[in-house]
């Protein structure tokens, strides 16, 4: 008994270390210009305020940053569901030629470091053919800079996805494609009616995953935007930062609404979080 | 199956993966010989590259800036990785108990892992900031002066170490806590028939079984700690004195800031080849050691 007392002391003790940044940034940010500079700081709010929120939310451009990562995040999650399990499908159902050798050339892209694509993706979505004013070699335009085609290019068709929907429809046996078959169903109404319904689970679990990366990504957007109106969420945020380093109020209010849609998502599907990390665990 | 309906099954094997490929190779594979080929030129990513033979690698060996940036990545992977592991797999073994309210802390530890890099840099300067910040009024607490975290070249690079360990532990505790679910439950039953306390069950068995996943995780952060480059460059912007610069922050920097692209490719390409020769030896230390057992 009471090393489970010990047990759970420990285990508040170092949450309350984990939690405490987070409680932290909250607090701070309901907090007036001289709760927040006062010392010694208290954790208690005596005159809370939304004043913070309501100055962020009114800088120019603020929701134009949330909504174009909504944009960007949300086109990343449809189409990683859509051609990931499309490919996952096949790699794990159908015969065709050369498939293993396919199979290891996407599971090799996964072990590059993103050093060494950077500078050519970049390159490649800047001369683009025949998009944003360039001509068919490439030249003359701005090409996929401050697109959201551009933004999104990193976050679409991870192989890890095909990896994760192969891994699934592994597990679904083959007759059911072949009872279908039976029945005169064409090829691609098998996958889009039968299973692709089925994958539901591993497919939550990767529109997650691709989600919270594309929601978390600063480099790319960096590089890829210059464009006030096409930058993304994180990027406003360092650019606010940098811009009101000493205004801390206004900056632990706008920290704390880019941390939200993650945490709304994490708190509603833990379990998928902690799936997803063990089965990527093992790849 | 006739021979029209197989050929069918192909044709729509070859259009569910087509797009996956054609990405794959047009984003992953020939920027591999992109880079390979501009790493050999002078690019400021406007004008024709010139070809100037291994020049740029030739002028990275001579380098102290780029040695020096390898040598703090390296410094940062060393506080970071082995301290990240020891407290994940503690954290693993306390969460691998079946206590009411046990997922709640599985959730609380692995909240940092999912919350985004910039917010969590802009948290933790906050919290480090030498005037107001909490971590100085719990020193102050013990009489221990203001310290400049992250404005003091000598303590700006673990600073960042410190949030990088707070923020990784969550997810390789969740890698060590599938390991030792894996593991049977006869094995210790068995020690402890033969007389093996736990503290001895745990160097004896648990430790070395988990082998696979020491190896797991010490390849993926190594892979992650050599690319960090966004908490610097949100914390401290590579200062000060060049403490902090690392080699993503610096090749960014050569690449966007000064328009070298050949450059910055060369230095990718020595990274790259950092980063797998490392994790090749973690590797080959795993596949060694298995041999004796």
């Amino acid at each position: 008994m009471t090393k489970k007392i010990k047990l759970y002391i420990l285990l508040i003790i170092i949450g309350i270390i984990m939690a405490f940044p987070f409680i932290w940034t909250v607090t701070s940010s309901f907090k007036p210009d001289n709760e927040l500079f006062s010392f010694p700081p208290s954790l208690i709010i005596k005159n809370f305020t939304i004043k913070n929120y309501d100055y962020v939310l009114n800088i120019k451009g603020f929701s134009g940053y949330f909504f174009n990562s909504i944009i960007v995040s949300g086109l990343s999650v449809i189409i990683n569901v859509l051609f990931c399990s499309m490919a996952g499908y096949a790699f794990a159902h159908l015969e065709f030629k050369h498939k293993n050798f396919w199979f290891f050339l996407l599971l090799a892209t996964m072990m590059i470091p993103i050093q060494i694509t950077l500078i050519p993706t970049f390159l490649i979505a800047k001369n683009f053919p025949l998009i944003g004013g360039n001509n068919l070699f490439g030249y003359g335009g701005t090409g996929l800079l401050n697109t959201y085609a551009g933004l999104i290019i990193p976050h679409i068709m991870s192989a890890f996805g095909v990896f994760m929907m192969r891994q699934f429809y592994l597990q679904i046996p083959k007759e059911l494609a072949e009872s279908a078959r039976i029945d005169g169903a064409s090829e691609s109404i098998i996958f889009f009616k039968i299973f692709f319904p089925i994958g539901k689970s591993s497919i939550a679990a990767l529109a997650i995953f691709t989600f919270t990366q594309a929601w978390d990504d600063f480099l790319w957007p960096l590089i890829i935007t210059n464009d006030d109106s096409m930058r993304t969420l994180q990027l406003g945020l360092e650019i606010f930062k940098s811009q009101n380093s000493a205004d801390w109020g206004p900056l632990m209010s706008a920290t704390t609404l880019t941390i939200i849609p993650v945490l709304i998502i994490f708190i509603i599907l833990q379990k998928y979080f902690i799936d997803i990390s063990i089965s990527s665990s093992l790849k | 199956m006739t021979k029209k309906s197989k050929k069918k099954i192909v044709k729509t094997a070859i259009l569910f993966i087509m797009p996956v490929i054609i990405y794959n190779i047009i984003f992953k594979i020939i920027p591999i010989f992109y880079s390979l080929i501009l790493s050999f030129t002078n690019y400021d990513g406007f004008s024709s590259p010139i070809f100037i033979g291994i020049k740029n690698y030739l002028e990275l060996l001579k380098s102290q800036e780029f040695g020096n940036s390898i040598l703090r990545t390296g410094i940062f992977a060393l506080e970071v990785l082995p301290l990240n592991m020891l407290i994940s797999l503690i954290l693993a073994i306390m969460i691998n108990n079946k206590i009411k309210g046990i997922s709640f802390f599985r959730g609380i530890y692995y909240l940092p892992v999912i919350t985004p890099m910039v917010a969590v840099s802009i948290i933790w300067v906050w919290l480090y900031d030498p005037e107001y910040g909490i971590i100085n009024f719990l020193l102050s607490l013990f009489n221990i002066p203001p310290v400049y975290f992250l404005a003091d070249s000598s303590t700006a690079l673990s600073s960042i170490s410190v949030m990088r360990i707070w923020r990784g532990v969550g997810w390789n505790m969740i890698i060590y806590l599938a390991g030792l679910q894996n593991i049977s439950k006869n094995v210790y039953e068995a020690a402890k028939l033969d007389g093996a306390t736990e503290i001895q069950s745990f160097w004896k068995i648990t430790l070395p079984l988990l082998r696979p996943v020491h190896i797991y995780v010490l390849i993926v952060g190594i892979i992650s700690t050599f690319q960090s480059f966004t908490e610097m460059y949100v914390m401290t912007g590579g200062g000060p004195l060049e403490s902090t610069t690392t080699v993503g922050l610096l090749i960014y920097r050569e690449a966007f800031e000064y328009m070298n692209m050949g450059m910055a490719s060369s230095m990718s390409f020595i990274l790259g080849i950092i980063i797998l020769i490392l994790s090749f030896m973690s590797f080959k230390l795993n596949s060694k050691n298995n041999e004796g057992v």
